[in-house]
Parts: structure tokens; sequence; C-alpha cells
């Protein structure tokens, strides 16, 4: 079985706020952003931002790196990747994704 | 964006000194990455190389720079899909950094190219491999599914 830390909490916390949802979509559509780039278009202060970005990079949901001076932000699939491995492992994945795939199409939403 | 580039980070209850010999070391990486080794002389310019069980290899480079329990940096190319081939030479990093009693990996892998088939396989790749490492690391087993060369491949 998948061994989960103790930070699982961190990361459920991470993700129970839409905002930080958003930004982690932001960095899906597009990897590798500044916190200025992340900042475009979105309803929030800078600090808001700021201080959600450091949530997720807590939680490891977020991963950074320095590039000269600019700092990047990147999606970490690490913890979700435990965390489907821990409950959903064991199910066949064919067939989880099948269903996922009804549903968008019946649905016709591509975000789920 | 003119490269493509994955960063993946995973806290491992361990100490630098066996995280970075389960990186390299041959009776560590068969039980989690697929039943493969590393070939290497582990020092900067020297040729590096992932052999499956039957010897050949899936992926080759070069050692970049090379710390000791801190930080490898590898040229990477794929030799198992042709048109991953035919992007040449990626570059992957390894950083461990001590947190408390467990060390944090960030390991990025990267491509001075704009949507590369190769940076977007490996994505599907690391975090099976990086998970099926910690579990080793922490409780003795790897994952299955990550234990063995698939057959077929």
């Amino acid at each position: 079985m998948a061994t989960v830390s103790a930070d699982v909490d961190k990361v459920f916390k991470a993700l129970a706020a839409p905002e930080r949802r958003l930004l982690l979509d932001r960095l899906r559509a597009d990897n590798g952003q500044t916190l200025g780039q992340l900042c475009e278009r979105m309803d929030m202060t800078r600090q808001a931002v700021t201080r959600h970005l450091r949530l997720l990079e807590e939680a490891t949901l977020v991963g950074t790196l320095w590039r000269g001076r600019e700092k990047l932000h990147y999606l970490n699939p690490m913890p979700i990747h435990e965390i489907a491995e821990r409950w959903i492992g064991k199910f066949e994945r064919g067939r989880l994704r099948a269903l996922a795939e009804l549903k968008t199409k019946l649905e016709g939403d591509t975000d789920g | 964006m003119a490269e493509s580039r994955f960063v993946y980070v995973t806290y491992i209850r361990t100490t630098p000194e066996k995280l970075w010999r389960a990186l390299i070391e041959p009776e560590f990486t068969r039980q989690f990455w697929m039943g493969t080794t590393q070939e290497s002389e582990w020092k900067p310019g020297a040729s590096w190389r992932i052999a499956k069980p039957n010897g050949d290899s899936t992926d080759s480079g070069e050692v970049v720079e090379i710390e000791p329990h801190k930080r490898l940096v590898l040229t990477w190319k794929n030799h198992m899909f042709p048109d991953m081939t035919a992007e040449g030479f990626s570059r992957m990093t390894y950083e461990l950094e001590p947190k408390g009693d467990t060390v944090k990996l960030t390991v990025t892998h990267e491509i001075d190219r704009s949507g590369s088939k190769l940076i977007k396989a490996v994505s599907n790749g690391w975090p099976m491999i990086l998970a099926s490492l910690k579990s080793l690391l922490e409780t003795g087993e790897s994952l299955e599914g990550t234990q063995r060369w698939p057959e077929g491949l």
C-alpha cells in the first residue's frame, strides 16, 4: 500500500479552498508561472495570492524553482498521486476513466 | 514557453545518504523502477544509462553535475520511442535537502522545446516511480506495478 504522510491533512486543507483550486487549475493550464503571472486575471490581491501559494507549497501541491531572479511555480502531482494510490489504486483505472469520460460527455463540461 | 518542464516534490522519511543510494544503486532501483538498473561511473562527464532486465537501454545520457547526497544533474535521451528519441537530450535534476526527519526530494525534468512528448510521457512515470521509492524507503516495500519490467515492452 502507498504510504501517505501525516501531512495529508495539509493537502486536504489546501484543496478545501476554491481560490487555491483555481490557482492549481491555472498551473495545470500553464505550468511554471511567476507570482506576477498568477496574479493576472485573478480577483485577489497579490498578498492573498502569495498566502494561498504558500499554503499550496507547504502542502507540496506546488513545487517551486528559481530561474535567475524569477520564482516559478509548478503543479506537483505527488500528493494527489499518493492519495489516489491509497484509496483508488485497487480499482481498475480503465473503468474509472471510462466512467469519467461518460460523465464528461453527458454533462458536456470539460472541466468536470 | 520555449521549454517544457515538470517539477516533482516529495518528502521521504529517510536520510540523504540512503536516498542517494536508492536512486542509483541496482539493488534498490530494481525494486521500484520496473526492474531496471542504472549504469555509470557517477562522475562529471561519465556516460549514464538505464538498462532493462534484458540489458537494452531505455534512456541514456551523461552526468553533468554530481554532488553525492545533494545533487545530481543528468542529460537524458529516451531510446524506447522514436518520436521522443528525435527530441534529443532533456535534462534531469535530483535535489536532496534534509528537512527534520525527512528528506525533500525535488526532481526536475526539462527540455528546451515546447510541447515535448518526452516531458509529457515522463510526467506519467515519475509520480509512480517516486511514490514507490518513498514506500520502499519508509516501509521496506515498493509498490506493486513498479517491481518488474512490464511484459511485452
